[in-house]
């Protein structure tokens, strides 16, 4: 069994009557020679260092490297928890848990790449607040991590996930795709839907450059992380409503594809364009780093 | 549809994407970095008393702000690419009494982040460990000592440096076969006919002391060093 298209993953879900999550396990099993128990618990170990690395950042500030960045996450926590909350409670839970892994990762913490290192915060911060909004089980969590993590290996093979590849499209917007389908299967959504969802958050941040001031994953990376994980929850809600994506997701990502080739290379991870490029962000990098 | 799909044909695993599990900031420039200092350390496979790291391209030029100094310190320390332990390798270091230096270096044609690790131990035991770091945690050892070589820590690896004489690998392969461990990847490196040569095995299963043993006894073996597979 290999997967390459959301077309073969379709047509492998009909035709076993399976949801994603179960193709990712029958797809993980063959490729690694895992059990289901073996994968199942290895999930959960990730899982569990999303929690930690979400529970750290809210709670204190972190010691960052580049000090860009630093104290976003409780600073949002302590205003959602003091005023009414301009997104609503539940998105805006969700960022602050975004930025509180991204502060984390800066700091030389814990983290799970999800894809990336650098859009690590989407994909827990999502899943964490749909958890608690609907009450759901650890292993409802697992079983959503399965299912982004068939919709990453998809875009990767076909894309890229990687920034200096194809820009911040590739991490934030494959990190959000991934946690939009999630959250579909986890409420109950066909595999359909939950690759709506997921073309929905490639088509609304395609393009996006990856610009990270002074080469750190700090500017505008863990903002960035917000709106990965703003546009997955989006997503999501208007495929659960039945709303389809009228681009069908294969297409989408061969699109992104696309857009990513077509991207200078100082918009790609070189810290050479974008708000990298700005006298702000050059004074930051001659600060942080004087001999690059 | 317009064009043959998966045409990157890259072998994604579910943990390719949710993972690795690691310290940040950087899966290349932090990840990867404790993984060759992880593996060069394994190879010395004697107690270090003093490293020199050799960092060349964009390893040069931005190991402060994504911490790869401290990565490829802990690693050489033994730790892993996801311990806590990493942002204070400094102080561990120094409280261990391990001397260390990092120095900018042009290694020549090679990719941009890459380190040449140079180990020394007590008795003055000097190996020389070159490697790169690939992207997304994905590194490959280039070079021991001034043999070219090529594995990527993805698999168990016994890394055997032995006398370049007929009859050797078989005497490897028969310890392996016996126990029946299943050999993934083999290559064979050698510097010049007669010589040392060295020998990378990539296995499927993990080797008991008793294996290592036995393999260690073959006949014109020099060295052997173990490194399991990194479960990350």
């Amino acid at each position: 069994m290999n997967i390459k298209s959301g077309i073969e993953l379709l047509s492998y879900c009909e035709e076993k009557k399976v949801p994603i999550y179960h193709a990712a396990i029958d797809y993980e099993k063959q490729n690694s020679g895992m059990s289901e128990k073996e994968i199942l618990d290895k999930m959960m170990i990730s899982w569990n260092v999303m929690k930690v690395s979400i529970a750290k950042g809210l709670d204190k500030k972190q010691n960052i490297k580049g000090k860009m960045i630093g104290g976003e996450a409780k600073k949002l926590k302590e205003y959602y928890d003091s005023h009414v909350s301009v997104c609503g409670l539940t998105m805006s839970k969700a960022i602050s848990y975004a930025l509180s892994v991204i502060e984390v990762n800066a700091s030389m913490g814990r983290i799970v790449a999800c894809p990336t290192a650098g859009s690590s915060g989407v994909l827990p911060a999502v899943l964490l607040s749909t958890k608690e909004t609907f009450n759901l089980l650890d292993k409802d969590i697992i079983h959503g991590l399965l299912t982004s993590s068939m919709v990453g290996i998809i875009i990767g093979k076909n894309a890229s996930l990687s920034g200096a590849q194809g820009g911040c499209q590739a991490e934030v917007g494959s990190a959000s795709a991934m946690a939009a389908a999630a959250v579909v299967e986890m409420l109950g959504g066909s595999c359909e839907q939950a690759l709506h969802a997921a073309s929905m958050c490639l088509k609304n941040i395609m393009g996006l450059v990856c610009d990270p001031v002074a080469g750190l994953v700090e500017v505008p990376c863990a903002k960035r992380n917000t709106i990965g994980t703003a546009n997955a929850m989006i997503s999501a809600e208007m495929a659960l409503a039945g709303i389809v994506s009228i681009i069908p997701f294969d297409e989408v990502v061969y699109a992104m594809d696309r857009v990513g080739r077509m991207m200078p290379v100082c918009l790609r991870e070189t810290a050479e364009g974008g708000v990298a490029a700005t006298p702000t962000g050059q004074r930051l990098k001659e600060e942080i780093m004087p001999k690059a | 549809m317009f064009r043959e799909v998966g045409v990157s044909m890259e072998q994604f695993g579910v943990f390719d994407i949710i993972g690795p599990i690691m310290i940040g900031p950087s899966s290349s420039h932090t990840a990867g970095a404790v993984k060759i200092g992880y593996i060069a350390m394994r190879i010395h496979g004697k107690s270090i008393k003093k490293v020199q790291f050799y960092l060349h391209g964009s390893f040069a030029k931005t190991y402060v702000g994504h911490g790869t100094d401290r990565a490829l310190l802990s690693g050489v320390m033994g730790f892993l690419p996801d311990d806590e332990r990493i942002k204070d390798a400094y102080s561990i270091g120094d409280s261990i009494g391990l001397e260390y230096e990092f120095i900018e270096a042009d290694l020549g044609e090679v990719h941009p982040n890459t380190v040449k690790i140079q180990l020394t131990s007590k008795e003055g035991k000097i190996t020389e460990v070159m490697g790169a770091s690939i992207g997304g945690g994905k590194i490959k050892i280039l070079k021991i000592n001034d043999i070219d070589v090529a594995f990527d820590g993805e698999y168990t690896t016994l890394i055997v440096k032995h006398y370049d004489r007929p009859g050797v690998i078989a005497g490897i392969t028969a310890v392996l076969a016996e126990h029946t461990i299943n050999i993934a990847f083999m290559k064979l490196f050698r510097q010049a006919k007669g010589e040392f040569a060295r020998l990378i095995v990539e296995m499927d299963d993990s080797i008991t002391r008793q294996v290592l043993k036995e393999i260690k006894a073959v006949k014109y073996i020099k060295e052997v060093a173990y490194i399991e597979k990194m479960a990350l």
